[in-house]
């Protein structure tokens, strides 16, 4: 046999192997579209369903079943008893309980990373407990402990307990970043002339930006999101969510699907900045190893 | 920093280590270390992976506690001092660049920590960006650019600050070869121009006779021997310098005689070689020792000539004879059992002459070029 009729037959063979290859590929690359596509139905249909229904013309005091398009929720949000104010509580809580819950996480974080202290693995342990306890369980055991020291429960309280959860979203968050870093980074600021505190004022912060922005939206999504625990310390104070629950006995106003839109649409234009910001920054440390024309090349 | 206020009188060290330790739970890094750095001198610490170079100068330059003893800066006892007290900068292996900061901020990092002037800021980064050429790369980030550069502007970051001494963790290991090389020249320019103390950590004997004034061979955690390139290759104070520092064949024995110019070595197999008395470490007395002779100081002789006189002599068969092309490279086996390797010039030209493998040969050198050093790793008086 001649090289020429076996290189022909090993590039006919490759040829059909080819075409086999390339239609399996379209019938895997449809098939996956097809499935991605309803999982994003799935995902997408309740939350279209409450913007759709802020736009719905409901008679009687349920929102349940389409009738005919109106603005009329629109124009009045807030007009609705205790709606307001419970939107207020949730804004603020989660405002005050995201801040400090960062500030006190980002701290807790550097310390389990950075440096070596007695109890520092009980800490690592403790610090991913409210992680793994059930809800319910958190609520409960924070409202006795409110009963047997005698704080009365209400505003306060709240705050307290998604200061507490948040903390430990904080600290796994900003940990992971923390741990990726090299620790030469730092020294190499201090060898520069700075203290500890400029070193992590200039340099610790700036590096884990990102993850501190992440733990901050993390924290105030899950505070405003948070009824099991809530529910438990609330006492007289009404959140968002508590509102819902309450109101979904007597009838649910269209006015909720209006503010659930809107929060929607916040958290929404914070992903996309968000995303804007991330692609900005990638593109500014990616790689070129190009030297601008000129400049000597020696290295 | 008050580095002006303190400033020691100029011909004192500028970095004084004394007998420091460094212990990490059971590891001692380093043990009982004392070394004296002159100003203005490019010092190499020099030693095998594991024996305390990076904790020594890390101790030197304040991210690391000495469990024991002092470090002196300028004749100012630093030892309980952080590093933004400390009159020195570090270029650190990984180079550690602020990955935030592009290449004028990170240069800049220093000086304005130090609250110098934005126009001075600017004049310095540029001069130094020069110094270093990186002039044209202010903008990058870090990530943006290659190894060489990267290590460039870790320099350029150290230097730009006009720090007492500028301590170099392995500045080069990262790189390779042919950059290596250059980048040590640029190294050695460098320090030359802007005049401060260098001390330079490596485990490559050769970068470090290439740049250093002065080497201190570092073993275990501790300084076997210090001194100029030549005076360690020439004379080696203990075997492991004289076997880290280029290849040496050495041979066990007892000293017989030390009176008069040269002392009397019994090999162990009953052959004497000569030493000059003035190789003698006092330090030595008493303990074993070993007679040494660098490769290119043998000549190599067919066993029926007779020896020259007054040369040292031991003989042995050719084992393997390699052309190297400027040398060629014999492994002898000696009468006593050691395995000698001679390196031969080729001045003649052809290769492997009449000395083939399985010739019995004369192995003669100077008695000048006799090392005599302690036995084992450890400096004897140390
Ligand atoms: N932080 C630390 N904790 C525990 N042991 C350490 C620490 N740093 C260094 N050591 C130990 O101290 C010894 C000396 O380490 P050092 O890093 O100084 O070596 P080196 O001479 O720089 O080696 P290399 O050439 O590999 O960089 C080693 O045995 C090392 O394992
Ligand atoms: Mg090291």
């Amino acid at each position: 046999m001649s090289t020429a009729t076996v290189e022909s037959q090993v590039r006919g063979g490759r040829r059909r192997f080819a075409v086999g290859a390339r239609t399996w590929d379209s019938i895997r690359s449809k098939a996956l579209g097809l499935w991605a596509a309803l999982a994003l139905l799935y995902l997408f249909i309740p939350i279209f369903i409450v913007i759709l229904f802020s736009f719905n013309d409901n008679k009687g005091r349920f929102n349940l079943t389409w009738e005919s398009f109106t603005f009329k929720h629109w124009e009045h949000p807030f007009s609705v008893s205790g709606l307001s104010s419970a939107f207020a509580n949730t804004l603020e809580i989660a405002a005050i309980s995201t801040a400090i819950a960062v500030a006190l996480g980002t701290f807790m974080a550097l310390a389990l990373v950075r440096y070596g202290f007695r109890g520092r693995s009980a800490t690592n342990l403790f610090v991913f407990l409210p992680l793994a306890t059930p809800e319910v369980v958190l609520g409960a055991a924070l409202l006795a402990l409110f009963l047997t020291i005698n704080v009365a429960t209400g505003y306060l309280t709240i705050v307290i307990a998604h200061v507490m959860f948040n903390v430990s979203y904080v600290v796994v968050t900003i940990r992971a970043r923390l741990e990726g870093m090299d620790t030469h980074i730092e020294e190499a600021a201090m060898d520069l002339g700075a203290n500890e505190w400029t070193t992590f004022r200039k340099v610790t912060l700036p590096m884990i930006a990102p993850g501190v922005a992440a733990a901050a939206l993390l924290a105030f999504a899950l505070s405003i999101d948070d009824f099991v625990i809530t529910n438990f310390n609330a006492g007289e104070t009404i959140t968002f969510p508590l509102f819902i629950y309450g109101a979904a006995r007597q009838g649910i106003p269209a006015e909720v699907n209006v503010l659930a839109t809107m929060i929607l649409l916040v958290a929404v234009i914070g992903m996309i900045v968000n995303l804007i910001l991330q692609r900005r920054k990638a593109s500014s440390e990616r790689p070129v190893v190009l030297a601008p024309a000129g400049a000597p090349i020696n290295g | 920093m008050d580095s002006d206020v303190t400033a020691p009188p100029a011909d004192g060290p500028d970095i004084r280590l004394d007998r420091v330790v460094k212990r990490f739970g059971e590891t001692v890094a380093v043990d009982g270390l004392t070394v004296d750095i002159e100003r203005g001198a490019f010092y190499a610490l020099l030693g095998p992976s594991g024996c305390g170079k990076t904790t020594t100068l890390r101790m030197i330059g304040g991210f690391e506690d000495p469990t024991e003893g002092t470090v002196f800066l300028g004749g100012r006892n630093v030892t309980d001092l952080p590093p933004y007290k400390r009159d020195v900068n570090t270029v650190f292996q990984s180079y550690a660049l602020f990955p935030h900061l592009d290449v004028q901020h990170n240069v800049a990092f220093g000086l304005e920590r130090r609250k110098v002037g934005k126009n001075d800021v600017k004049k310095r980064v540029a001069e130094v960006l020069e110094m270093t050429q990186l002039t044209g790369y202010e903008k990058r980030k870090p990530a943006q650019m290659s190894g060489g550069q990267q290590q460039r502007v870790a320099l350029a970051r150290a230097l730009v600050n006009r720090p007492k001494a500028l301590l170099l963790d392995e500045p080069l290991g990262a790189l390779d070869l042919r950059l290596r090389k250059q980048l040590q020249i640029e190294l050695k320019r460098i320090q030359k121009e802007v005049g401060i103390t260098f001390v330079h950590v490596t485990h490559d004997q050769e970068e470090a006779m290439t740049m250093a004034d002065r080497i201190a061979v570092m073993n275990e955690g501790h300084i076997e021997q210090a001194g100029s390139a030549t005076e360690l290759y020439e004379t080696p104070a203990t075997e492991f310098v004289a076997s880290f520092l280029g290849d040496c064949n050495l041979i066990d024995g007892d000293l017989r005689s030390r009176d008069g110019v040269v002392a009397d070595f019994r090999t162990h197999d009953g052959a004497h070689l000569r030493v000059p008395s003035e190789r003698i470490d006092p330090a030595l007395n008493g303990s074993p020792v070993r007679v040494g002779v660098r490769p290119e100081k043998l000549t190599l002789l067919p066993a029926d000539v007779p020896a020259p006189d007054g040369a040292n002599v031991l003989r042995g068969r050719i084992e393997i004879a390699s052309f190297l092309g400027t040398a060629i490279q014999y492994v002898v086996h000696t009468a006593g059992g050691e395995e000698f390797t001679a390196i031969e010039q080729n001045r003649l030209g052809g290769g492997v002459h009449s000395l083939g493998p399985g010739r019995d040969v004369l192995l003669a050198w100077d008695p000048a070029h006799s090392i005599l050093v302690a036995k084992g790793g450890t400096h004897a008086g140390a």
